[in-house]
């Protein structure tokens, strides 16, 4: 394509543009990244001079000195792992229903889970509600109240949607039940979106930390979440991390480090592995958007 | 059952379902709808199985707390439970009306939320037509790659890195004290609140949002802007004519969704970002529905709060969709 001119220098300013944006994206977190391992504010003090005695694990150490970290994501792998199933199970069983053509009383079903989106009871009859369900303090209260998502259902339902009616027909017509057709034809067609739909409630219940605030009180039971939320938000970096009686200074200094290195632990999982799935989560954007 | 018609080739089993259709009543026509719709739930109960697991969840943990909502119209009380408690009528909504905190929270979440779909829903929109501009995928893949990287991070490491950063002690400061020689305290300025909250939000999302414009834009047929070259469009021109059109469908049914979460705002960043020194901006409706109902287990009030707030949204989002609908050739989103 033949450009004018002024197209060339368009052209230009946007790569120029492009690539200030990506520097904006990258630079905090590649100075998260350095800051965890390095003496604290070397990279401040020192700038481009940091040398390799300016390098430390220290940060790293200290985090599993204690386990209170190791415990949060024990925790979150087991609510988010929980979460998943319960809420991946549930979509795409009422999905499949759903999709089916000539299904009696789908309108009103339809309406019956839209209604959620727009309107909820809010957040304290649902924390009433959980409570006397006796559920506070356990996992229940973090996998089942939001377990069910519409988006979910809609995703799954439009999935389902384009497979091609002749075979559930065929297969029908082989004497198969319902319940067989969707266990040995739909489901093993079904494997990109269960799995673009686990991506997504794995990933969003191992970032959430809302519901643990509320509903968990025990802090062993807390999720990696709470546990971060307790070292960079509130300052508590745990006892076992510090160590020693320290000047206050000092203290200040070290707990920096550690909240540097906890950012990295608790991100660096999700941000190395999201490039492999990277498709998955833009197909998942696309199918809902149809609708 | 519906009678489809079968192409010749599966003439076999057309017979076979053909037998199948013989056996039930030939009656069948005659009988009402209502039976006909009895009949196929019969049949095909297995479907119905299938999402019963969905609408138990959806029943108790969506619908019983909307019923719970009810005692925003009472005193809620722990031992009367929600219909022993006393009826108050809108005892506690005229309170947070009329008491002195409400306009200021009030503006402060109409304000957070109206300025973060001001500032935030164009952006994505602009990345999008500049990716649009890379031609070499491999380079295009690398950029996306980076810029949807934030969304992956959880809303307490970002607020825990916009602490860090913004620190006394913080790379921020330290630049700002070698450049100007001054500091900043921006984490106690109530001014500094709102900037920070909707910075860090587009630094967070912006890349992923643009992921459906960049979809859209894929779909624009080469041959568009092959024939616009060669008439003498400008780059400039095309974006406005060829792609902008593209994008307007996404673009509305966007809008409209966030406009109609404009009061639904997320609790979870701002409650994280919150200082005591910040509270005069930071405070919005659900931080406060959560103290006041939670941490101060004032039930009823929270409640009434909260559901001054829904409504105020879904009206939002009715209006926001009537807007839309006139300026975008009649169409909206419900």
């Amino acid at each position: 394509m033949n450009h004018s001119r002024n197209d060339r220098i368009l052209l230009i300013i946007n790569r120029v543009l492009l690539t200030i944006i990506v520097l904006v994206v990258l630079i905090p977190l590649l100075y998260v990244l350095l800051a965890s391992f390095l003496q604290p504010n070397a990279l401040l003090n020192k700038g481009f001079n940091i040398s390799l005695s300016d390098w430390s694990l220290d940060g790293y150490k200290r985090i599993f000195s204690d386990n209170t970290i190791l415990r949060g994501f024990v925790n979150s792998i087991i609510y988010a792992g929980g979460f998943t199933i319960v809420s991946v199970v549930v979509s795409v069983l009422a999905g499949y229903t759903l999709s089916q053509e000539g299904l009696v009383g789908k309108k009103t079903i339809m309406v019956f889970f839209l209604v959620t989106m727009f309107f909820n009871g809010g957040l304290v009859p649902t924390y009433l509600l959980v409570r006397d369900l006796g559920m506070l303090n356990t996992m229940w209260a973090i996998i089942l109240p939001n377990a069910i998502s519409v988006w979910f259902i809609i995703l799954a339902r439009t999935y389902f949607k384009a497979i091609p009616n002749e075979l559930k027909e065929a297969a029908k017509i082989d004497g198969a039940s319902d319940f067989k057709i969707f266990l040995k034809i739909i489901l093993p067609l079904s494997k990109p979106i269960i799995f673009v739909l686990a991506l997504y409630a794995f990933i969003g219940q191992w970032n959430a930390y809302f519901d643990a605030m509320i509903y968990l009180e025990d802090q062993e039971l807390y999720p990696l979440q709470l546990v971060l939320r307790s070292i960079l938000i509130q300052n508590e970096v745990q006892p076992g991390m510090i160590g020693d009686q320290m000047a206050r200074a000092e203290m200040q200094r070290i707990s920096e480090m550690i909240k540097y290195s906890s950012i990295v632990i608790a991100s660096l999982p999700l941000l190395i592995m999201y490039p492999f799935f990277q498709k998955y989560f833009e197909k998942g954007v696309m199918v809902g958007s149809l609708k | 059952m519906q009678n489809l018609v079968k192409p010749q080739k599966e003439f076999e089993e057309n017979q076979l379902y053909a037998a199948q259709q013989n056996k039930q009543p030939p009656k069948k026509e005659k009988k009402s709808k209502i039976k006909q719709q009895l009949k196929y739930i019969k049949n095909n109960y297995i479907l119905y199985l299938l999402i019963l697991p969905a609408i138990i969840l959806t029943i108790i943990f969506k619908y019983i707390p909307m019923y719970g909502a009810l005692i925003a119209f009472k005193d809620f009380s722990p031992m009367k439970g929600i219909l022993g408690s006393e009826w108050v009528g809108l005892k506690h909504f005229t309170a947070f009306l009329t008491s002195p905190n409400f306009l200021a929270i009030f503006m402060n979440t109409l304000k957070l939320s109206s300025f973060e779909l001001l500032l935030g829903f164009p952006i994505p929109i602009i990345l999008a037509l500049m990716l649009n501009q890379i031609r070499r995928a491999k380079a295009k893949k690398n950029i996306q790659l980076v810029l949807y990287a934030p969304h992956f991070i959880s809303v307490v490491v970002i607020s825990g890195m916009v602490f860090l950063f913004l620190s006394p002690t913080g790379p921020i400061n330290v630049i700002l004290t070698n450049v100007f020689g001054t500091s900043f305290s921006f984490m106690s300025d109530p001014d500094s609140f709102r900037s920070i909250y909707i910075t860090s939000g587009i630094w967070q999302g912006a890349g992923w949002a643009s992921i459906i414009y960049v979809a859209a834009l894929a779909n624009v047929d080469p041959q568009l802007h092959d024939a616009a070259t060669i008439d003498g469009a400008s780059l400039l021109q095309r974006i406005i004519h060829i792609e902008l059109p593209v994008l307007k469908p996404v673009m509305a049914v966007l809008f409209i969704l966030a406009a109609g979460g404009i009061m639904a705002i997320g609790f979870e960043k701002a409650y994280l970002l919150q200082t005591s020194m910040n509270l005069p901006t930071s405070e919005i409706i659900p931080t406060y529905v959560y103290k006041r109902g939670l941490l101060a287990g004032d039930y009823s009030f929270a409640t009434a709060v909260g559901l001054f707030n829904a409504v105020i949204n879904v009206g939002l989002l009715i209006f926001v969709n009537q807007v839309v609908k006139k300026l975008n050739e009649g169409e909206g989103l419900i």
